[in-house]
C-alpha cells in the first residue's frame, strides 16, 4: 500500500488521499538521511539500522559507542554553544564517569576506624539522584528540556571533576604539605567553575531568559558538593 | 494506521491519537510529564531502542497486514486459519489495552505538573523573600501575607545540606553506621518536613489560619538565617562570636517566623503555645547543628589529656601544630580567633 511505504513521519497523511495517489509511483529510498532539526523520530533511519547493528559485529558497536561518547567528552571540554550534547544524548558517558568517580573516591575498608569517606554507592547515588533533582527543578520552572537530555548534559559535565580527582591522586602521592593542599584546591576551583561553564552552555538556552539563575544555583550546589568530596579525599 | 500506540498523557489532543503526543511535543509549553512515553523525543539517538518499539509496531501491523491478506485463503483452510487469526488479534488487543493502561497509570502518577505552580518565581522576588525573611514585621492584628512557593525553600535546604557537610568534614566527624551525606540530607529535610507538619498540627489545634504549603514556606525560609550563621561559624571558631549571632540572626529569624503566626492566630493561649513551640525547636536547632559538627579532635586529645576527660564532652580546644596541613586553612584562621581572644582576655 502506498502510505506504508512513505515516510511515517508525515502528519498529513494519516489517511489514503487521492491527492497523493501519484507519490506510490516515486520510490522513496532508504538512503536519504534525514537529520538536523526534524523532531520526528528517524524512524526510517533506525529501521535501517535495525537490521545493521544485529549483524555487526560487537567491536563496531563498541567502537562507535566510544567514538560518539568521546566526541561528547571534546565538546565537554571545549564548551561552546552547540546541542550536539542535546541531540544525541546518551547516557553511556555519564555513568563511565559516575563509575570512575566512585571507585576512585571510595575508601579502602581495611581501616574501619578513620572511615569517614565516602563509598562507591554513596557518590553513585549522589551523582545520579543529584541529577535527577536538578532537571526535575529546571522542568518545574518552565524549561523545554527533556529528562534524558538534561540528565546527559550534567552527567557530561562530571568530565572536569573527574579530571581534577585524577591529578589529585597524583598529587597526593607527592609529600603532604601546605603546597599540597593549595595545588590540589587551585585544581579543583579551576574544574569546579569549568564544569559550571560547560553545563551552563549547553542548558542556559533551554530555560526562560529571566530565570536562567535559578536553574543554575541548583546546578552550582551539585558540583560544589562533588568537588568538596574530591579535595576532602584523603587516601 | 490508526492502531499506533496512542500516548495518553495529553490532555490536549487536537490531531489524532496518534499525533496528540508529537503535538503537545512541539508547543515545548505542554505537559511536564517525565516523558519517557512519548517516543517523539528521542530525536536520533542511535543507542536507543525507544524506536524498538514502534518498530516492533510497524512489524506487527505488517505481519496484521500478511495475515489479513492470507486470512482470504484462511477462509478456505476453515476452522484452523480462522483460529489463527482470532488469536493474534486477541493478543494484539491485549496488548494494546495494556500499553495503555500502564502509560495512563505511569501519567497519572508521574505528572509533576501538579508541583508547577509552586515553582513559579523569579530571581527578585526569591531575593526579596530572602530579605524579608530576616526582618520581623511589627503589625500583627492583620493576617499576613505569606507566598505559597517551594523553590526558594528547597534551595535553601539544599545549600544547609551543603554547608552542613562542609561543617561535618571540617570537624572529622565520624559517622559510624551510615554515611555523611545521608546523615546530612537526613537531619536538613526531617527537620524542614518533620517540624513543618508539626507546627501544622499545632496550627491545626489551636484555630491557626495557615495551610500546609505556607508553613512549610515560611520554616523554609527561616532557614536562611540558619544558613547564614552556620557558614560564617564553621569557620570561624568563636564560641562568643557564635552566640552573638545565635542571639541575632537566629533571633531575627524566629521572631519574624513568630509575628506572622500570631497574627494569622486568635486568643493568647494558642498564641503562646504555637509560638512558643517554633521559637524553642527553631533556635535549639541552630544550637545543636553547631554543637554536634563542632571542630573537635576527639581521638588526639583524648590521649593527650588522659583518663580525666570524658570521651564525650565537645568544647573547643587548641589545635596543635602538629595536625596534617590538610587543615591549613582553618588552622590560620583558628590561630587568628585565638590571637584576637588573648588580645581581648588582655584588656
Amino acid at each position: 500500500m502506498a502510505e506504508a511505504e512513505e515516510s511515517p513521519g508525515d502528519p498529513g497523511t494519516a489517511s489514503p488521499r487521492p491527492l497523493f495517489a501519484g507519490l506510490s509511483d516515486i520510490s522513496i529510498s532508504q538512503d536519504i538521511p534525514i537529520e538536523g532539526e526534524i523532531t520526528i523520530p528517524v524512524r526510517s533511519r533506525i529501521r535501517e539500522f535495525d537490521s545493521s547493528t544485529l549483524n555487526e559485529s560487537v567491536q563496531n558497536t563498541i567502537m562507535r559507542d566510544l567514538k560518539a561518547v568521546g566526541k561528547k567528552f571534546m565538546h565537554v571540554l571545549y564548551p561552546r554553544k552547540s546541542n550536539t550534547l542535546l541531540r544525541d544524548w546518551d547516557l553511556w558517558g555519564p555513568l563511565i564517569l559516575c563509575v570512575t568517580l566512585a571507585l576512585m573516591l571510595q575508601r579502602g575498608s581495611a581501616d574501619s576506624e578513620k572511615d569517614g569517606g565516602p563509598q562507591f554507592a554513596e557518590v553513585f547515588v549522589i551523582v545520579w539522584f543529584g541529577a535527577v533533582t536538578i532537571t526535575l527543578n529546571s522542568k518545574l520552572l518552565g524549561g523545554n528540556i527533556s529528562f534524558f537530555q538534561s540528565l546527559c548534559v550534567l552527567g557530561y559535565c562530571i568530565l572536569p571533576l573527574t579530571v581534577a580527582m585524577l591529578i589529585c591522586r597524583l598529587v597526593l602521592l607527592a609529600k603532604p604539605g601546605p603546597v599540597n593542599f593549595m595545588v590540589r584546591l587551585f585544581v579543583v576551583i579551576v574544574m569546579f567553575a569549568w564544569s559550571i561553564v560547560a553545563s551552563t552552555a549547553f542548558l542556559a538556552d533551554s530555560q526562560p531568559p529571566n530565570r536562567k539563575a535559578l536553574a543554575v544555583y541548583p546546578v552550582f550546589l551539585f558540583y560544589f558538593v562533588i568537588s568538596w568530596m574530591i579535595l576532602t579525599f584523603t587516601p | 494506521m490508526a492502531t499506533t500506540a496512542a500516548p495518553t498523557g495529553g490532555t490536549r489532543n487536537g490531531a489524532g491519537p496518534e499525533w496528540g503526543g508529537f503535538e503537545e511535543n512541539i508547543q515545548g509549553g505542554g505537559s511536564a510529564v517525565i516523558d519517557m512515553e512519548n517516543m517523539d523525543d528521542t530525536s536520533g539517538s542511535s543507542f536507543e531502542d525507544m524506536g524498538e518499539l514502534h518498530q516492533r509496531l510497524r512489524e506487527e501491523e505488517v505481519d496484521a497486514d500478511a495475515a489479513a491478506a492470507e486470512e482470504e485463503d484462511g477462509e478456505f483452510l476453515g476452522m484452523k486459519g480462522f483460529k489463527g487469526q482470532l488469536s493474534r488479534q486477541v493478543a494484539d488487543q491485549m496488548w494494546q489495552a495494556g500499553k495503555r493502561q500502564a502509560s495512563r497509570a505511569f501519567s497519572l502518577y508521574a505528572n509533576i505538573d501538579i508541583l508547577r505552580p509552586y515553582f513559579d518565581v523569579e530571581p527578585a522576588q526569591v531575593r526579596s523573600r530572602l530579605l524579608e525573611s530576616m526582618i520581623p514585621i511589627k503589625m500583627v492584628n492583620f493576617p499576613q501575607k505569606i507566598a505559597g512557593e517551594l523553590y526558594g525553600p528547597l534551595m535553601l535546604v539544599f545549600t544547609l545540606v551543603a554547608i552542613l557537610l562542609h561543617g561535618m568534614k571540617t570537624s572529622d566527624t565520624i559517622i559510624r553506621e551510615g554515611t555523611l551525606m545521608g546523615t546530612a540530607i537526613g537531619t536538613c529535610f526531617g527537620y524542614w518536613l518533620g517540624v513543618s507538619s508539626f507546627i501544622y498540627f499545632l496550627a491545626y489545634l489551636c484555630n491557626a489560619q495557615i495551610t500546609m504549603l505556607q508553613m512549610l514556606a515560611l520554616l523554609g525560609y527561616g532557614l536562611f538565617g540558619h544558613c547564614i550563621v552556620l557558614f560564617i561559624t564553621y569557620n570561624i571558631h568563636l564560641h562568643a562570636l557564635f552566640y552573638l549571632f545565635w542571639l541575632l540572626v537566629g533571633g531575627l529569624s524566629t521572631l519574624r517566623m513568630v509575628a506572622v503566626l500570631v497574627s494569622r492566630t486568635v486568643g493568647p493561649t494558642q498564641r503562646l503555645l504555637l509560638c512558643g513551640t517554633l521559637a524553642a525547636l527553631h533556635m535549639l536547632f541552630l544550637l545543636y547543628l553547631h554543637f554536634a559538627y563542632h571542630k573537635v579532635v576527639e581521638g588526639i586529645l583524648d590521649t593527650l589529656e588522659g583518663p580525666n576527660i570524658p570521651p564525650i564532652q565537645r568544647v573547643p580546644r587548641d589545635i596543635p601544630a602538629v595536625l596534617p596541613a590538610a587543615r591549613l586553612s582553618s588552622t590560620m584562621l583558628n590561630a587568628t580567633a585565638k590571637a584576637v581572644v588573648v588580645t581581648l582576655q588582655s584588656h
